[in-house]
């Protein structure tokens, strides 16, 4: 800390404490553009910036000597919007279980060669560099990820009583920050972790039992029509979700896709 | 997605049409696949339903295969009454024919389930990543499709040399004893045996919990549990099957 802070008041005597890394970043021009592994070297990084701020640190001096900086996509900065999303080293949102915007640079080491990759499915086509287009998640919500509710004057509070284990369990599911993770972690790239904390969040309340058979139904169909893969039960996904969400959501899924088949429900085409 | 009227005024520049053509583009860079014919979760239990049957099965051989153990007699009397069970109600070998028609239709249901969510998969990332890092998966999840071909291929050399002989030194016309003799005698064929067996004990492992999972009977308090109950089903049928064989390669039954 105490280096950072002196090398950021510019001492030119003390001695550079920052890190010195080797980037490998993913270069794609366009969607439809080749693209390929770039290396840059990156000098005195505090460890204490996040793994964005180093991009961004990185992008300043791509523009400086007149280079294209390098594109990713980031919104919030604090780690529930989920737009932040690459592959660090192989692993989605990077070597700890949160988002890139809350990595931080001492999650690494001085020397380290980085190599940074942005999510890849066929559902989620690259747009340039490491942002990719997430859309496809927007279509699964469409499809059945809400319930209908009259608008008007807000409820009475606790007027639908929600058991509290329910509650809890919902609102664990709730915490998906729909960033894609999952699908990036999974061999499969199936965005099946993802599905399934919305049927789960839904589902387990009173509010969201109307459409229950359909939702599930529809929102499977949907994610298969996107082109994500089926789900294996391996696990890469609750492993790389930065909120955790945990693999119990899949079996809560298929339960409730099976019941609807077996109850007549049929997805829209 | 918004609707595409197609414009065929390129086309046919000679017809005039009396109404304006309204054409709105998608996005060109979405690549559609085919879309899916059947749910990839009905896929799955398809899958989890078919390995069950298979499971059980499998439990049934295993304590079939033990007999070896009381001696050749006992060995080929209950490989007779196999051929002979329900008689006289079921006349033949009618329930043995039962069992192997829904056995081979469990086989290629698991199969079809299989090959078609492995195209799936394959058509969902065309283009892998250039490090990836498994952090959650292990050896059985990650061998369940190809380990699962190096099982086909055992079964088809399994029924050629124990039931149907014809890879077998002892040939048809022998006792099931006598050719299983012949067979674990050799130590490639015991080898071959014991890598497919190890093998399934791990496509178990990970298929069991697998199949809790797809058929949606997991949960957060369960999860150990049926971990648990996948590791030790998994592990009493590896070392069950492997018994036989290795007595008779080192000459403990004979």
């Amino acid at each position: 800390m105490t280096a950072s802070m002196q090398s950021s008041v510019g001492n030119p005597g003390a001695e550079k404490r920052g890190m010195n890394l080797t980037l490998r970043i993913w270069r794609q021009q366009g969607p439809t553009a080749k693209g390929k592994m770039v290396t840059y070297k990156i000098t005195d990084i505090s460890p204490d910036m996040s793994f964005l701020e180093m991009l961004d640190v990185l992008n300043e001096q791509l523009i400086l000597q007149g280079d294209d900086p390098v594109a990713f996509d980031h919104d919030c900065r604090e780690g529930i919007c989920g737009m932040c999303g690459v592959m660090i080293n192989g692993q989605a949102h990077g070597p700890q279980q949160t988002t890139t915007c809350q990595l931080h640079m001492r999650s690494f080491a001085d020397g380290d060669t980085i190599d940074v990759e942005p999510w890849r499915a066929t559902a989620f086509p690259v747009i340039k560099d490491l942002a990719v287009d997430r859309r496809a998640f927007d279509r699964i919500i469409q499809a059945g990820g809400y319930i209908s509710v009259p608008t008007g004057t807000a409820p009475d509070a606790h007027a639908t009583p929600v058991p509290k284990a329910d509650s809890d369990a919902a609102f664990d599911a709730a915490t998906c920050i729909g960033c894609g993770a999952c699908v990036a972690a999974c061999p499969n790239a199936s965005s099946m972790l993802f599905t399934a904390a919305k049927v789960t969040h839904l589902g387990l309340f009173p509010q969201g039992q109307p459409e229950r058979n359909d939702r599930v139904v529809n929102m499977v169909a949907q994610q298969d029509r996107e082109g994500f893969g089926g789900c294996t039960n391996i696990g890469e996904c609750s492993a790389a979700c930065p909120k955790g969400i945990s693999m119990e959501t899949i079996s809560r899924l298929n339960h409730d896709l099976l019941g609807a088949l077996r109850a007549g429900a049929r997805p829209k085409s | 997605m918004s609707r595409v009227t197609p414009c065929w005024l390129g086309g046919n520049a000679g017809v005039v049409l009396p109404w304006r053509i309204v054409v709105t583009v998608t996005h060109a860079q979405r690549r559609t696949p085919k879309v899916a014919k059947t749910n990839s979760v009905f896929k799955k239990a398809v899958m989890a339903v078919s390995g069950i049957i298979l499971v059980l099965y499998l439990i049934a051989h295993m304590i079939g295969n033990l007999k070896a153990f009381s001696g050749a007699e006992s060995f080929n009397s209950y490989s007779g009454w196999i051929r002979t069970v329900g008689n006289p109600a079921l006349p033949g070998a009618t329930a043995l024919w039962i069992i192997r028609i829904v056995l081979l239709v469990a086989v290629v249901a698991h199969i079809w389930a299989a090959v078609s969510l492995w195209r799936q998969a394959k058509r969902a990332r065309p283009q892998g990543y250039v490090t990836k890092k498994a952090v959650a998966q292990s050896y059985a999840s990650r061998t369940m499709r190809w380990g699962g071909v190096i099982i086909l291929a055992f079964i088809v050399f399994h029924i050629l040399d124990l039931t149907l002989g014809t890879v077998n030194a002892e040939g048809f016309d022998s006792e099931p004893f006598d050719r299983m003799l012949a067979s674990f005698q050799n130590p490639v064929v015991t080898i071959f045996y014991a890598i497919a067996v190890i093998l399934l004990g791990m496509h178990l492992r990970h298929g069991i919990w697998s199949a809790t999972q797809t058929l949606g009977q997991s949960n957060r308090r369960r999860e150990k549990t049926v971990s648990a109950f996948a590791v030790v089903l998994a592990t009493v049928l590896t070392i069950g099957f492997l018994l036989t064989p290795f007595a008779i390669l080192f000459g403990l039954i004979d």
